[in-house]
């Protein structure tokens, strides 16, 4: 069994396929021969740098960035086909994302929530589709990533509006709250604020899709291998339903591709408008 | 046999390599790049000239309608002018009437007061005509008749005496009766 092949070719031999997070792991477009090996200490840099999931993640980008710029080409006032798909797509950002959570001030920020949105949902999208069946953001590094982001985008956009002090005390003070509540309230306030949000924004992507296309590969690959490869019959029933019900798991991490992309991009917004509110 | 592995004590919430957390970065300030410089602004950019559009066809459709109303004060002034000088008119053609109803009334009058002036005098002139007549023929018969008499009684003295003085009486009266 060649590394190249493990996640995909449970059926060989006759034991049960496994499951984990050896599933989700990055496999190089060109294998060095110590990765070949299990060399970790000699890998070539290619082995880190150019994987299928790095890959797929390139071909999102190139995707997100092919649509938009299709879709704004030589745009007119009554619009055609394709610009209203753009404009639907865009004015659900504009209008209903960013002009109604971050108010008169919702330009500035407009294309990162564009830009947050489309890259988050094509690459959820690849969870389901054909060429991929993988969603990158099941990578913990790329969902890292863009909390990373988020997270410096409403501090900077905070401490830009209300200086560094004027920033940290309005995250910290909720207008309002008693003095002797204080000791209380301002490290719960820095803990959601500073350290939760992000690490929320990250964990709550990643984990969505990485059990999401766990439960895909149990439902695929078990009902797989109980219809073709293990004997009993009742087993092969129970494998022919599990292919089945696969479909509604399918259905359902479509939805939830979309709503995280939509959750992760409402999110950011949410704690821009917090950090540069005028009234906390 | 599988390197990358997450292997550490977070599993899989750490990434096998800073490679992914990287590349994900740089991809998303690629797309960042894209969208900032190249589609927002084209989409504001269609979305001003949309509302300018339609901004621009309101201001045209307000000014139609602001000549609309002017043409139709200027109609119902036009209208409002005519009605007030067919009235003028109206009330110059009733006096003209009047003017002349009375002139003409003031010329039958007067020209009635001169036939009626005229037939006035002709009466008077045939009167004081036939009056000259009867008194100069009254005068031929009270001579002839005062020849008869005479004629004929003068031998009765007293009784032609009493005859003329009758006569001269009548006479004196007839003409007072006439």
């Amino acid at each position: 069994m060649t590394p190249l092949a493990t996640p995909f070719l449970p059926l060989e031999g006759n034991a049960p396929p496994t499951f984990g997070v050896g599933s989700f792991d990055s496999r190089p477009l060109f294998p060095s021969e110590a990765w070949l090996h299990g060399d970790t200490a000699h890998l070539a840099w290619t082995d880190i740098w150019v994987t299928n999931h790095i890959l797929q993640a390139v071909i999102a980008t190139i995707l997100v960035i092919a649509f938009w710029l299709w879709v704004s080409h030589k745009m007119k006032i009554v619009p055609g086909k394709k610009q209203f798909v753009g404009e639907y797509l865009y004015d659900m950002l504009r209008n209903t994302v960013a002009r109604d959570i971050l108010g008169h001030d919702y330009k500035t920020y407009l294309p990162y929530i564009v830009s947050i949105f489309s890259f988050v949902l094509i690459n959820n999208l690849f969870g389901q589709f054909f060429l991929f069946m993988f969603p990158t953001f099941s990578k913990i590094g790329f969902a890292w990533g863009l909390a990373l982001l988020t997270w410096l985008l409403y501090n900077g956009a905070g401490i830009k509006k209300w200086g560094v002090l004027g920033y940290v005390k309005r995250m910290t003070v909720p207008a309002g709250v008693p003095v002797a509540l204080l000791p209380l309230i301002i490290p719960l306030e820095i803990l959601s604020n500073f350290i939760v949000r992000p690490i929320t924004l990250g964990l709550r992507l990643f984990a969505n899709l990485f059990a999401g296309h766990l439960v895909v590969l149990v439902f695929v690959l078990g009902g797989t291998y109980l219809m073709f490869v293990s004997e009993p019959i009742i087993n092969k029933v129970a494998g022919g339903a599990a292919m089945i019900l696969a479909f509604a798991i399918f259905a359902l991490e479509l939805l939830v591709a979309v709503l995280q992309a939509y959750i992760f991009t409402v999110l950011t917004a949410q704690y821009v408008s917090s950090a540069i509110a005028e009234e906390h | 046999m599988i390197p990358l592995e997450g292997t550490g004590p977070l599993g899989p919430l750490l990434p096998d390599h800073p490679s992914e957390f990287i590349v994900g970065i740089v991809l998303f300030f690629i797309i960042l790049g894209v969208v900032w410089k190249k589609v927002v602004p084209t989409f504001e950019a269609l979305y001003a000239a949309r509302a300018d559009a339609i901004r621009g066809g309101i201001e045209r459709a307000e000014q139609a309608q602001a000549e609309a109303k002017a043409a139709l004060e200027q109609y119902r002034a036009q209208l409002s002018t005519a009605r007030d000088e067919a009235s003028r008119i109206r009330e110059d053609a009733k006096n003209a009437g009047a003017q002349i109803q009375a002139e003409m009334r003031t010329a039958a009058t007067a020209e009635s007061a001169r036939i009626v002036q005229s037939g006035h005098a002709q009466v008077e002139a045939e009167r004081a005509a036939a009056r000259e007549n009867l008194r100069r023929d009254v005068g031929g018969l009270a001579t002839t008749l005062a020849e008869k008499i005479v004629g004929e009684a003068l031998t009765d003295d007293a009784m032609s005496a009493r005859t003329i003085d009758r006569f001269i009486a009548d006479l004196d009266a007839a003409p007072q009766q006439a």
